[in-house]
């Protein structure tokens, strides 16, 4: 069964961005995430007729998280192409059309199917630019929604950043609110590089007041969420919101952490995590993948490297378990970070 | 059973091609003993019968891919200008088949003394599939390939300079050195590689049809009618790609023609061993495409096929599916010991040498003379041997070149500590690539 946006109770809360969205309460209008997405797909696609979108019910039916409800009647079947059941092909395939012209989008149905994708993925996407020594360009973004949402059991419930991580050549990004989903879905689009957009499933309902004037983020660089002092938390998707959920125990506490949305996972903003680095002395990294080989360790490896002599403490690592997500509700909850974890993590940290 | 009955059938095309001469005599062998094909756009029906275990005129999804056999296929009025083969063009297809032969041999004497590495894998014995279908193509029109990729580029018009260089390792190879033997890449020429994974460039050149439809129905480029052919083997017909891209160029009728090179061995495993229905031309009327099995060491039917099959999908009919039944003359590659394939299916299909065939048949019917052919192969041989000097004579990648290509748009690599992007840093791209 496959689970549909209506289903999975996302949300549903106002999202408050201090430095994300410029749009104020008299300008902008509002709208829920994956109508941000849809709307930066829409004005990309009305902008470059080569732009299409490529997956399993993305046509007729919409998109299983609606993200592209409405559009197969607007832009035709050819540019909103239904596919049959068959990842490692249609990617293949978006990528073959990628090479001789167009600009497809694939969609997974779930980021987990793309697991079939693997070898169109890793072999073809990330490297046909290389091999053929630049000849071909693969501007390819590859998107859908991920994460562990309410009890969809192992399957569904994948974080993919840490398989295609190693994958040279690619590009990858998460967004979590509205205003960075449309920001980075149209800098995908319009990247010459193959971009991989990673969406939360429980995102889909956050709502937000975004700018009426057309916007694109920088695909490299990383969102400065709360400036602090004290700690600088480092947290991509879903988690952004579990910390800032702590974040208002941590204050309430006294403490005063800088939260960094990193939203490029690959490659990371060291410009800016650097700086928070240099100001805050000590780091926790907040993140839904797995700890095994995650976003988390190559983060961790990267503050290292660069800015060793900044650090008062080791770095911390807050990561999903190494566990196939149950289905069980309160074993659920046990795999992915919470946020009186983050707190306590945070008071130990700044024992330091 | 019907293993017997397909090697049976198999059997009786085999005698019936060896004669490339008397085109009316071979007409008469075609209708009497080759297993009748289904090919569509042609005039005359014909059914399949004596393949008993797929009775495909009672199949429902058949009925929709009737087919019909052109006329010239059909009857006794064939003749010489029939078969459209005019001296230029004899001598073009001769031509193309020799370079083919003589760059393959030289690769193999190149790898031996040291001069290219890896995996290397030799079309000799199968030139007539890539000379048969790719001399057929305009320049705009694109081919896919796999490992065995040297020959496919060079019938597309990829200099041969550029083609050693490149197995060379040489900076001036068509992939400035970075792709080698397995993956040959040309935007020039249209090429889209080169794959090492079997099966793995299938959905690409399904791609690039999608590509030509999409022109066609969305940009609205009347002009817009490359056709796209995807090369592969044997043993890809039994992988799921090969499966999922049938029926999805038959589902949207994109202008592609999936070309298997059946030459009986997957390395070491033989396609009867690892078949269920060895009839891989059976597979494609079920997808709802015509299935074709040609001779594929007779460059003469397999340009006749190619040029129907290319017709087809340029008017926007849709995709096709050709079995060509074809050797490799050489092991797998060039650290293949070929133990297990038998001295006399070896001997068999050595004297159906595609490239005496064709001479042969040149010579025979008055298309050429010994001395053009010979001029020919001296031709030939010349431009090998400036190609092995270009590529001596080529520099080796710089380091600078290590990092160049990874990403379209360098700003890929990110943002450093200092706030520039990496990209930026003086001598970054011969640096470590880390993050």
């Amino acid at each position: 069964m496959l689970p549909e946006s209506s289903l999975v109770l996302g949300l549903s809360f106002e999202v408050k961005t201090e430095t994300g969205s410029t749009a104020t309460a008299q300008q902008g209008h509002e709208l829920l995430l994956f109508e941000a997405l849809r709307e930066g797909l829409e004005e990309e696609m009305e902008r470059d007729p080569t732009v299409c979108v490529i997956g399993e019910d993305v046509g007729h039916y919409g998109g299983s998280y609606k993200v592209t409800k409405g559009m197969a009647e607007k832009f035709g079947d050819l540019r909103l192409l239904d596919t049959p059941i068959a990842e490692n092909s249609f990617t293949g395939m978006a990528i073959g059309a990628a090479m001789t012209g167009l600009r497809p989008i694939v969609e997974g149905m779930n980021m987990g199917f793309l697991l079939l994708a693997f070898n169109q993925i890793a072999n073809n996407c990330g490297m046909l630019h290389y091999t053929s020594g630049g000849q071909f360009t693969i501007p390819i973004v590859i998107r859908g929604p991920g994460g562990v949402g309410k009890q969809l059991g192992a399957e569904h419930s994948q974080r993919l950043e840490s398989y295609f991580q190693s994958v040279p050549g690619l590009q990858m990004v998460a967004c979590s609110t509205p205003y960075n989903a449309k920001g980075l879905m149209k800098a995908a689009i319009r990247s010459e590089n193959p971009v991989i957009l990673f969406e939360h499933v429980l995102l889909y309902n956050l709502k937000e007041r975004i700018p009426d004037e057309e916007y694109v983020l920088c695909l490299e660089e990383a969102e400065l969420v709360r400036p602090g002092q004290d700690i600088t938390i480092l947290t991509y998707s879903r988690m952004r919101h579990h910390v800032l959920q702590a974040v208002k125990t941590l204050v309430s506490k006294g403490y005063d952490p800088e939260v960094i949305d990193i939203r490029s996972l690959k490659p990371f903003d060291l410009f800016a995590i650097g700086n928070s680095v240099k100001k805050t002395h000590k780091v926790l990294i907040v993140e839904e993948c797995m700890r095994t080989g995650g976003i988390g360790a190559s983060l961790r490896a990267a503050i290292m490297e660069n800015f060793f002599d900044e650090l008062d403490a080791p770095i911390g690592c807050l990561s999903s378990q190494d566990v196939p997500t149950p289905y069980a509700g309160p074993l659920e909850d046990l795999t992915v970070v919470q946020p009186p974890q983050i707190v306590f993590a945070v008071e130990q940290l700044c024992k330091h | 059973m019907a293993i017997s009955m397909a090697l049976s059938s198999i059997s009786s095309s085999v005698s019936s091609s060896t004669s490339v001469g008397n085109p009316r005599r071979r007409a008469l062998h075609l209708k009497t003993q080759r297993p009748r094909t289904v090919f569509l756009g042609s005039k005359v029906e014909c059914g399949i019968r004596g393949v008993q275990h797929t009775d495909l005129s009672r199949n429902a999804t058949f009925h929709s891919a009737k087919a019909t056999l052109s006329e010239l296929l059909r009857e006794n009025t064939t003749s010489t200008s029939d078969l459209l083969l005019m001296h230029d063009e004899g001598l073009e297809l001769y031509e193309d088949m020799i370079l083919a032969r003589s760059f393959e041999d030289m690769c193999a004497q190149m790898y031996y003394r040291g001069k290219m590495f890896g995996f290397v894998h030799l079309y000799n014995g199968q030139e007539a599939v890539s000379t048969g279908f790719i001399k057929s193509l305009r320049k705009d029109d694109f081919v896919c390939s796999t490992y065995r990729d040297h020959v496919h580029a060079l019938s597309k018009g990829v200099p041969a300079r550029q083609v050693m260089s490149e197995l060379f390792g040489k900076a001036t190879g068509c992939c400035r050195g970075q792709g080698g033997s397995m993956h040959m890449f040309s935007k020039e020429h249209q090429v889209l590689g080169g794959f090492a994974f079997i099966g793995e460039g299938i959905p690409v050149a399904t791609g690039a049809a999608f590509a030509t439809k999409y022109r066609r129905e969305v940009l609205k480029d009347d002009k817009a009618d490359a056709v796209t052919v995807a090369f592969f083997g044997d043993g890809t017909c039994n992988n799921g790609q090969f499966f999922e891209c049938l029926n999805m160029a038959a589902l949207w009728k994109l202008p592609i023609i999936f070309v298997v090179e059946n030459n009986l061995w997957a390395i070491g495993m033989s396609h009867y061993r690892a078949t269920s229905i060895p009839e891989i031309w059976t597979k494609g009327p079920a997808f709802g495409m015509p299935g074709v099995h040609v001779d594929g060491m007779d460059v003469l039917k397999v340009r006749e096929v190619a040029n129907e099959a290319i017709a087809r999908a340029r008017r926007g009919d849709g995709p096709t599916l050709v079995e060509c039944e074809t050797y490799r003359f050489r092991g797998h590659s060039l650290a293949d010991p070929d133990e297990l394939r038998k001295p006399d299916e070896k001997a068999h299909y050595a004297a159906r040498d595609p490239i005496m065939s064709l001479k042969t048949y040149l010579i025979e019917n008055n298309l050429a003379s010994e001395g053009d052919l010979k001029a020919i192969e001296k031709k030939i041989d010349e431009i090998v041997e400036d190609s092995v000097e270009f590529a001596e004579a080529s520099p080796l990648p710089e380091r600078s070149q290590l990092l160049e290509n990874v990403f379209a748009d360098p700003k890929g690599f990110g943002i450093g500590p200092d706030g520039r992007y990496r990209c930026e840093e003086p001598g970054f791209t011969a640096g470590t690539a880390q993050v």
